[in-house]
């Protein structure tokens, strides 16, 4: 870099002297954590009040102009997720765990036998980029309502095949929760099929979570088992998911 | 120069909310900026397209003739722009090129990458701005504030002589705002940040589902953070021609009446009212 560049990058540097102020607040220990904690306390709740029950907004098949971009992982390797995809998820069972009082084990065709619902929505990445598709899958109410959850489980916790990091303390394998509000939300959908396709592997196969009033990195892909808890401290560093954990926020409504 | 009487200029409300919305809006351009690295283009409609062309600005590295560049794009024009935009920071010749990052370490917030931060730091001063801008609407609605700052018929007719005024340099110190003055700070209290709240609330699926309509009004949620980018911008020029005019009237008092509140005016007979 030339002198000049040097200067003008310092002088503009100095004039706003702030960019390096907050950079030790990503640190776990920085005095910031609570007030961005109790900051996104209040983003939280105001969304909820002025979101309600309300539905994401839904396109029609004229505004899917392009395939639907794959992000994150975009195909899993584990021994376990290998020998499904190689039997096209024929063997495939969704659990469904924890505070239920009849745990399930349901086959892709077990999913697809129940009521569907179908709706084209946008999906934003918390980038900032947005993509709309065509989902098709079995809402998650319906498969709650099979499960019959017990009055303490207050979240549903998705646990996925994908390896999201590896680690010298092992592999870590992509995990999300949602509250059970969400939960029963008519748009939040187990979706197994896209763009009138089966869901491909790049976007989740055999089942994915859609969760229209959320960022993309709620909607777990490759989801393993659904687990209803009545806490999130339990899981990984006890944010509730495998990015609220590495300092985005848990409810990702914005 | 004779000197009229001190007059106290500014209300307490309106000095606290003013440094309020100051230092929220110093933090949201920086983390701003920080969240707009983590997809540097702006497109018009509802999605980003990737399989088709809606862009209208990117910010991108790109190899010319074996060597990185940092490439801008407004339009489909494409401007050189390493050093500052795309490709900036250390360089080490046949190691590495610089930082690919769309905005330089000295404009975001933190300085080095980290989206997640950028939002944390975004939104808790997205609340100090909507809380301070808020609290000087209730109390300007009560005090008058906001009748004195609402631009009149007559400050229409006067607006040519003002800007004229201006041009030439010639500050009139009143304890009332001039035609211009009105005019801009209207311009920003009443269009430019509640359009940047709203724009910025389009950009949340969860405010989308509460108030659809939004995204129609700013044409999809891609115009919107386009849209977004945009305003930002009209605030930064507002910002230098703000500091700027408060240099050329006089730094030492027009800073002290945004802080004490107290405004040395011109002699009678200085302006013209």
């Amino acid at each position: 870099m030339n002198d000049r560049r040097k200067f003008l990058l310092g002088a503009t540097a100095f004039a706003l002297s702030g960019c390096e102020i907050l950079d030790g607040a990503g640190k776990p220990d920085s005095l910031f954590r609570p007030v961005f904690g109790a900051s996104e306390g209040l983003t939280h709740l105001a969304q909820r009040g002025l979101i309600g029950d309300a539905l994401a907004p839904e396109y029609t098949e004229a505004d899917i102009r392009q395939g639907q971009r794959p992000n994150g992982s975009t195909n899993p390797e584990t021994a376990e997720y290998l020998a499904l995809r190689d039997g096209g998820f024929r063997d495939y069972r969704l659990r469904v765990t924890g505070l239920v009082d009849r745990p399930l084990s349901l086959s892709l065709a077990d999913l697809r036998q129940m009521p569907d619902r179908t709706q084209i929505t946008r999906h934003d990445c918390v980038e900032g980029w947005s993509c709309i598709a065509k989902w098709r899958g079995t809402p998650l109410g319906l498969v709650l309502e099979q499960a019959m959850p017990r009055l303490a489980a207050r979240y549903a916790v998705f646990h996925c095949f994908d390896v999201a990091e590896r680690s010298l303390s092992g592999e870590v394998a992509y995990y999300e929760s949602i509250d059970l509000m969400d939960a029963w939300h008519p748009q939040t959908l187990l979706a197994w099929e896209m763009n009138n396709k089966a869901l491909p592997i790049a976007n989740g196969a055999p089942l994915r979570l859609r969760l229209e009033r959320q960022l993309g990195y709620k909607m777990a892909k490759y989801i393993h088992s659904i687990e209803l808890t009545d806490t999130l401290g339990l899981l990984g560093q006890g944010q509730g998911s495998y990015w609220a954990d590495r300092g985005y926020q848990w409810y990702a409504g914005i | 120069m004779p000197k009229g009487p001190l007059v106290r200029r500014h209300s307490l409300a309106t000095r606290l909310t003013h440094w309020g919305w100051a230092i929220s809006l110093f933090f949201l351009l920086l983390s701003g900026l920080q969240i707009f690295n983590a997809f540097p283009s702006l497109h018009i409609g509802q999605e980003s397209g990737f399989d088709y062309d809606n862009a209208v600005f990117s910010i991108g590295a790109e190899q010319v003739q074996g060597e990185w560049r940092g490439i801008t794009r407004v339009f489909g024009q494409s401007f050189d722009t390493t050093g500052y935009l795309g490709l900036s920071g250390e360089s080490i010749p046949g190691l590495k090129p610089g930082e690919f990052r769309a905005f330089p370490a000295a404009l975001t917030v933190p300085s080095y990458q980290s989206l997640a931060l950028g939002r944390s730091v975004h939104f808790l001063f997205a609340w100090g701005l909507v809380i301070s801008l808020a609290a000087w609407l209730i109390f300007s609605a009560l005090n008058g504030h906001l009748r004195h700052l609402w631009p009149s018929l007559s400050d229409l007719r006067r607006l040519p002589a003002d800007l004229w005024d201006h041009l030439r340099f010639r500050f009139h110190h009143s304890v009332k705002y001039g035609p211009l003055q009105k005019l801009t700070y209207a311009l920003v209290l009443f269009v430019a940040l509640p359009g940047m709240i709203l724009t910025g609330l389009c950009l949340s699926p969860g405010f989308n589902a509460a108030a659809p309509w939004l995204l129609d009004l700013f044409g999809g949620r891609q115009t919107a953070r386009t849209l977004h980018f945009l305003i930002m911008l009209g605030l930064v020029v507002f910002f230098i021609i703000h500091i700027a005019m408060i240099l050329l009237a006089g730094p030492i008092n027009e800073l002290r009446s945004i802080v004490t509140g107290w405004y040395r005016t011109d002699a009678k007979g200085e302006h013209h009212e």
